[in-house]
């Protein structure tokens, strides 16, 4: 029996959602008194620092196959690795890939599925998994009653705990479907951590006035060493792209710290920032529903306030 | 092109969400319902789109009791051909895509569209799973659609990117933002609606594999601390030193 965790990369270097995910499962199996087995599809040099993070075994699956993602071939893969192992729990990055393999696990593996979890599984009086729900307006606690269960892990709700050296990585023989999906191109944005794995996000909406502004949230960004993000409004006119647009139509974050600029604070944008840790709003009309969801404040002329904080916060860094 | 296309009830965006005094159970009362918004603005009005270019029929599908039938017939009048309910009260995402992968079996669509999530429970399972239940590909996210009359193309959300994809029908896929744009259902529309084909099929016999044991809500926010806009040094202060954020 085993807790298994799948492991994934991107072009074969792990990120911190990876370390999240094997930390989440060696605390699983740490309740659950068995071990933890890290699984990585495709060709990563560095799978056995897993093994730093508490995974007790890496098994490594190579195959052309897992050049492109195609959520069937995956699925097969990990369950027969599951099958393997004799894994009771199935643990998945909240990824796009870890969304698309957690109900197709759920079915082949007859198991109870828990989508986003923000907290380890207790265990006693019953294997129970909390959530959010509601768009984080709520948080659930699920009782998997099934002999096997699977989770996907929100990103930023367990911090990765390093706690030995690396292991050696075992190759894992199955059986690799033949992909009905191919891959025509992915673009990935370049440069800046990602929006669901940044711990500091400054993000700014219509306040700004236009895109010519945008330097002084990118200057803020700089210091802080932030993520940039914006509201629907500033995404639907073109000022920023698409993909930075957080809320509920756009990503659901929940960084460490989340600044506000000029975003009044619909409760659509709301959606997709109230699990931050903590909410900065800089805005200029004290009215502003974001005002209510926030921990700090600053009402004021944002093309005064931000560089100003800029420049404390490069004071703060030097000293 | 014979389409099927997955439509849920959710409470509204603005709804206030509270539970019984037992925390076991959501509040309904004063709660408005709507179709989840990625079911009806994306995946919906794309599946029309489809038909609309190739011919063929877009069939919507529900699993709920019968007072959803206005949000179904709202679906039917912003142009979906015929409905079906499946007459049960959803009870986890397993259990609803069960229902819909049995109605499906066999019945020959090209492909079956979901929303990304629905905004209550944002699970993202049901796709998966229909697509697993009947032995499709799944493509996520999917904020473009082309079809050639051979194979489709997909671009798909990735959280950090996009990525294209090509795929042969059947397959299942589900909807992100921009995959099309809202329709808002006209007068026409509405008593074309009335007259259209509503299936009422009676669910299969499934035990679910998950329960909701409590809700609760996130500890209230103390409330926002003012600093003064002329004293930034003040606010890196707090950040650092009260709320060590940075």
């Amino acid at each position: 029996m085993s807790v298994l965790v799948y492991v994934e990369h991107h072009n074969g270097a792990f990120k911190k959602a990876a370390y999240e995910a094997v930390t989440y499962g060696r605390k699983t199996a740490d309740a659950l008194g068995i071990p933890c087995v890290a699984l990585v599809l495709g060709a990563a040099d560095g799978a056995g620092e897993l093994g730093a993070y508490g995974a007790t075994r890496v098994l490594q699956v190579q195959d052309p196959a897992f050049s492109a993602f195609d959520s069937q071939v995956y699925a097969s893969v990990i369950a027969q690795a599951a099958e393997s192992v004799g894994a009771k729990v199935v643990i998945l990055s909240h990824s796009a890939d870890g969304k698309a393999l957690l109900g197709r696990l759920a079915v082949r593996l007859d198991a109870g599925s828990v989508s986003g979890a923000t907290a380890v599984p207790t265990t006693e009086g019953g294997f129970r998994v909390r959530k959010n729900v509601f768009s984080g307006k709520a948080i659930a606690e699920y009782e998997l009653t099934t002999d096997k269960k699977v989770i996907s892990v929100m990103g930023n709700s367990i911090p990765p705990e390093k706690l030995g050296a690396p292991i050696n990585v075992e190759a894992l023989s199955v059986t690799v479907p033949t992909p009905k999906i191919r891959m025509v191109a992915i673009k990935r944005i370049e440069g800046n951590i990602p929006l669901p794995e940044a711990e500091i996000v400054v993000s700014a909406g219509r306040g700004l006035k236009g895109p010519e502004h945008w330097n002084i949230v990118e200057d803020l960004g700089d210091v802080l060493g932030a993520t940039l993000a914006c509201s629907r409004p500033v995404a639907d006119s073109d000022w920023r792209p698409h993909h930075e647009h957080v809320g509920q139509t756009g990503l659901v974050i929940r960084p460490n710290l989340y600044i506000a600029i000029g975003i009044s604070g619909a409760i659509q944008h709301l959606a997709g920032v109230n699990n931050s840790k903590v909410i900065v709003v800089i805005n200029k009309d004290p009215e502003a529903p974001f005002f209510k969801a926030a921990d700090y404040g600053v009402v004021g002329d944002l093309f005064e306030v931000v560089p100003r904080l800029t420049e404390a916060v490069k004071k703060f860094k030097a000293s | 092109m014979k389409l099927l296309v997955c439509i849920s009830k959710t409470p509204d965006t603005t709804a206030k969400i509270s539970f019984s005094a037992d925390n076991k159970e959501f509040n309904s009362a004063g709660v408005q319902y709507i179709l989840n918004p990625y079911d009806e603005w994306y995946s919906l009005v794309r599946a029309l789109e489809l038909v609309e270019k190739q011919s063929g029929t877009v069939t919507v599908i529900h699993v709920g009791p019968a007072e959803n039938e206005t949000l179904i017939r709202k679906a039917l009048a912003i142009g979906a051909h015929d409905a079906v309910r499946i007459d049960a009260q959803p009870s986890s995402a397993l259990f609803v895509a069960k229902q819909i992968a049995e109605f499906a079996k066999g019945q020959g669509y090209d492909a079956i569209f979901c929303g990304k999530e629905t905004i209550d429970y944002n699970g993202s399972e049901v796709g998966p799973m229909i697509a697993e239940l009947l032995d499709l590909p799944f493509l996520s996210f999917a904020n473009h659609l082309e079809y050639d009359g051979a194979k489709a193309t997909v671009s798909r959300d990735i959280g950090d990117g996009t990525e294209v994809v090509e795929v042969e029908m059947p397959f299942v896929l589900s909807a992100a933002k921009d995959l099309a744009e809202q329709r808002i259902p006209n007068m026409m529309g509405i008593m074309k609606a009335k007259q259209k084909p509503l299936q009422v099929v009676a669910p299969v016999p499934f035990e679910d594999k998950v329960e909701i044991v409590a809700y609760e809500l996130p500890p209230a926010k103390s409330s926002v601390k003012l600093v003064d806009p002329e004293n930034m040094d003040e606010l890196v202060r707090l950040l650092h030193e009260e709320a060590k954020a940075i």
